[in-house]
């Protein structure tokens, strides 16, 4: 079966893959660009293992085909730090306590992310509302919540 | 281990009680951390699972051919490539492996390695299974009335009495004292059923391994899972390997609250390796996670509390019925033990019945058994202490368990904090806050036993003085921090001096799973074990420096000093300077530590939750939660505080929301997070704690395991709130919507 021939812009860099029709963006970064930082928790949209943004947007990357990233930018958790220094929302989860197991972070800490660009100054109700995508079953969020809230407040005042 | 031995120290810690940072943290908020998914090999081949599509059949054959002849299929197993299993471990053969029938929808009955998952799922679709459907039952109840489908026949044990159906599988029976006596000097005697339904563990990561065997019979695996050892062992024994010649790696877990303490795929993976001759990975999708893991058991429950008016409880009966899916094994034992722990009776009786249906075989959930016996006995009490007008939080002090309470599973408690929890809740400035209009507030107790078990742990000192800890548990929510913390407490060096790594099963001896709240208390009882071992080697090789008795060396503050009549005579050695020349005075220096521990210390806590119930749509919002836990000590509070949260919005999701709906046809109809709804953030507000710290006299800090007690009370604590804010006592879970709508609607209309 012929494959498709993509180029895309990944964490800054131009980036070059071939990927059959069907194929995941999610299935494309972990398999082929090894990157592993996003996980497949359901496949179906549902948990938000999987973020990434495209084009600045929050999109959960199993729901999204490796073919439709032609000429896009595509950012994943991998590329949240800035190289040694941690970028405040991942800073803040650790001091926060906010994983347990850290199977939903980098998911949680791409949205968060997200979330931070589009509203720097989020009430705590809508911090909850725009992780609503976004599973975890260790903590109960509380941590989570605070640690978004946090960092939010520690960027502000830094901007 | 003799409790006295490992007596509490009256000390004031220096690390432990603090906050350190995860040693792990750094990989797993940037995407490095490696879990069970994210690991390949070379030549790699991809494995998938074909499942029964009925609920019960006869498995008369199975032609592979056409999948085998499919280009890129490397092999193909069926029942037929496993030899028997050993002794006891028959049904978790068949249960990963069906055999002469398909007992649950689900069910595995055959597996393809392929150079693709593409290929593998196209030659999933061209195995021909000739099945012969069969009667099914899934509903507990139904499956112990007379007539019902049988799953084995002639399988019950001796416990069960004759004339019950050949579903119930065996009879437990625990208590004291003369129920009808008691029940006789009551003034109320309450009798009621509970119901709860199936839930799912419910960790974000699917189960995955990656597995490679030569064709000299040494095999690798990497798996996530809550217990490598028990991997190895498990999977020798099915493949007929020698424990030593599997080397099981275990990744980093992405969740597991007793789900991932059995196999499923691991053992299928080693025998696609073995047949195909290369590496094959095998990751489940989410709805292989629910159709064919370990949810919990779903349970019937009958009450009887008989109640003086001043809020006495003078006898307590319960008949428990969990069915545990398609294999003997539900954790009705558990219920039963745990069901009246809380309290100090002297008439109780549970009787308990393990129950088989055409259900996914379960698996532990986080206190196993116990959240479905809260819910019941608690709903209970509350509904009597209301009746009488009296403060349920009254009601539980007067009965509560203490210091020599003979506990209604035997054993008279030693030291425990369940009275302090209830003090602390009636202190706690949420049980007197004003309420709203259509709230309610509800309050429950809960209990869990806590394990220790059998641990290994080994500390490294390196020549530049820092530390390894090498110990066998997986890290399934900082337990390594945890561990580098009391061992550096232990020695008096800082916490960033002391790395602990989880080992390979060739490192270290056997390690039970990290599962009934044992590892804080078991591993780390062995790291400090192994901290004094290392301790006094280094204090030996000081006194041989200094030429005086080893006895004349203490240590202190992370050093050997001279102590008796020699104190003062030498300056200390610091643990880096003894390192440093370790070579000269009889080479490296290590402490390790094996043992079973005993003396895991329960553990109680008490939950307080209010509700607001929306009387137009039954739907159910939490409006505040407290939960107030013993910790015996807490080694890292954010940790703890983080295991009281996750288990009681666990419990919540229990409560209101998640069940496993089946259809008539027996078919799980909601195997996706979509239909199987677990809390999300908008649903819930933050959730408060408090640690309680009431020494457990069998660890030498007084640790208590914390995690799995705080998914007990939220069951009842939930239902008892949301039948204050609506009038009506809610009996059955989970509260979804319309089932609180039809209970609000049938009290006006009523």
């Amino acid at each position: 079966m012929s494959q498709i021939h993509v180029t895309t812009r990944l964490n800054g860099d131009e980036t070059e893959f071939l990927c059959d029709a069907q194929e995941t963006l999610l299935d494309v970064l972990r398999n082929r660009l090894g990157l592993t930082g996003a996980k497949e928790g359901c496949g179906t949209g549902d948990c938000g293992a999987c973020s990434v943004t495209v084009d600045g947007r929050l999109v959960c990357s199993c729901l999204m085909l490796g073919a439709e990233a032609v000429g896009r930018e595509i950012e994943t958790v991998e590329n949240m730090a800035d190289g040694e220094t941690l970028h405040p929302l991942q800073r803040k989860f650790l001091e926060h306590a906010a994983l347990q197991c850290g199977i939903c972070t980098p998911g949680i800490l791409v949205a968060a992310k997200s979330l931070l660009e589009q509203n720097p100054s989020p009430t705590e109700e809508e911090a909850r509302y725009w992780l609503a995508g976004n599973l975890c079953r260790c903590t109960g969020y509380d941590k989570i919540i605070r640690a978004v809230m946090d960092a939010a407040e520690e960027m502000r005042r830094a901007s | 281990m003799a409790l006295d031995k490992n007596a509490p120290e009256t000390r004031s810690f220096k690390v432990v009680g603090s906050r350190p940072l995860r040693p792990d943290g750094i990989d797993k908020v940037t995407g490095r951390a490696r879990f069970g998914a994210d690991m390949s090999a070379p030549g790699m081949l991809i494995g998938h699972i074909l499942r029964s599509p009925h609920a019960h059949a006869r498995i008369r054959a199975i032609d592979t051919s056409k999948a085998e002849a499919l280009a890129g299929v490397k092999a193909v197993v069926t029942r037929a490539d496993f030899a028997a299993a050993p002794e006891g471990m028959e049904d978790v053969l068949d249960n990963c492996m069906a055999g002469e029938k398909a007992l649950y929808d689900g069910h595995a009955v055959a597996a393809i390695a392929a150079t693709s998952a593409a290929i593998a799922r196209q030659a999933a679709k061209l195995i021909e299974v000739d099945y012969e459907v069969l009667p099914h039952v899934t509903d507990v109840d139904a499956a112990m009335a007379p007539g019902a489908p049988a799953l084995h026949d002639g399988r019950s044990d001796e416990t069960v009495p004759d004339g019950y159906s050949a579903n119930v599988m065996s009879r437990v029976e625990y208590g004291h004292g003369d129920i009808e006596a008691g029940l006789a000097k009551a003034d109320r005697v309450l009798e009621r059923s509970y119901k709860t339904a199936a839930t799912h563990q419910g960790y974000i990561e699917p189960h995955a391994c990656l597995a490679t065997m030569g064709p000299d019979g040494q095999a690798d695996l990497w798996c996530c899972t809550q217990g490598h050892y028990m991997v190895r062992n498990t999977c020798a024994a099915l493949l007929g390997m020698d424990q030593g010649q599997l080397r099981v790696t275990a990744s980093e877990i992405g969740g597991g609250f007793g789900g991932k303490t059995t196999v499923f795929i691991e053992p299928v993976a080693l025998a696609l390796a073995r047949k195909a001759g290369r590496p094959v990975k095998i990751v489940m999708d989410r709805t292989e996670v629910l159709r064919a893991t370990g949810p919990t058991a779903s349970s019937s429950i009958d009450v009887r509390i008989g109640m003086t008016k001043d809020g006495r409880i003078t006898a307590a009966d319960a008949e428990l019925r969990y069915q545990g899916g398609a294999y003997p094994g539900s954790p009705v034992g558990m219920g039963s033990m745990s069901a009246f722990a809380p309290y100090d009776l002297e008439n109780v009786r549970t009787i308990g019945y393990d129950v088989v249906t055409n259900r996914p075989k379960q698996a532990a959930y986080r206190a196993p058994g116990a959240p479905m016996a809260a819910f019941a006995v608690e709903s209970a009490i509350d509904e009597l202490a209301k009746g009488f007008g009296l403060d349920p939080l009254d009601v539980r002090l007067k009965n509560a368990a203490r210091e020599g309470t003979r506990s209604s599973y035997g054993p008279t408690f030693p030291a425990i904090g369940l009275e302090a929890t209830l003090r602390a809740a009636k202190d706690h400035p949420h049980w007197s806050a004003p309420l709203g209009p259509n709230q309610g507030r509800g309050v429950a107790c809960g209990f869990w036993f806590n394990f220790g078990g059998d641990t290994c742990v080994t500390l490294n000192v390196t020549p530049d003085g820092t530390v390894t800890v090498t110990e066998g548990n997986p890290d399934i929510g900082g337990s390594r921090a945890s561990m580098s913390m009391m061992a550096a407490e232990e020695l008096g060096i800082p916490y960033e001096k002391v790395r602990t790594v989880i080992a390979d099963t060739g490192a270290l001896g056997q390690n039970e799973v990290t599962d009934g709240s044992r590892v804080t208390f078991a591993v780390g009882l062995a790291t400090i074990e192994a901290a004094r071992a290392a301790k006094r080697e280094m204090c030996a090789r000081v006194a041989k420096i200094w030429g005086i008795d080893e006895e004349a060396v203490i240590w202190e503050d992370g050093a050997a000093k001279p102590a008796g009549p020699n104190a003062g005579d030498y300056p200390p050695m610091t643990l880096a300077e003894i390192a440093a020349i370790a070579s000269n005075t009889g080479g490296p220096i290590a402490g390790h530590h094996e043992v079973n521990a005993e003396g895991a210390g329960v553990s109680f806590a008490t939950h307080i939750a209010d509700t607001e119930v929306d009387p137009d749509t039954g739907a159910t919002r939490i409006v505040r939660y407290t939960v107030i836990q013993d910790a015996g000590k807490a080694v890292h509070p954010a940790y703890v505080e983080g295991q009281f949260q996750g288990g009681a919005v666990q419990g919540i999701g229990w409560a209101l929301n998640e069940e496993y709906i089946y259809g008539a046809d027996g078919i799980l109809q909601n195997p996706g997070f979509l239909d199987y709804r677990i809390p999300v953030a908008s649903d819930l507000p933050m959730i408060d704690t408090v640690i309680l710290e009431i020494p457990n006299p069998g660890h030498p800090y007084g640790v208590r395991g914390v995690g799995e007690t705080s998914i007990v009370p939220p069951l009842a604590a939930v239902a008892n709130s949301v039948s204050a804010a609506t009038g009506v006592r809610m009996t059955d879970l989970p509260m979804s919507p319309p089932k609180v709508l039809a209970a609000v609607q049938g009290q006006q209309e009523g």
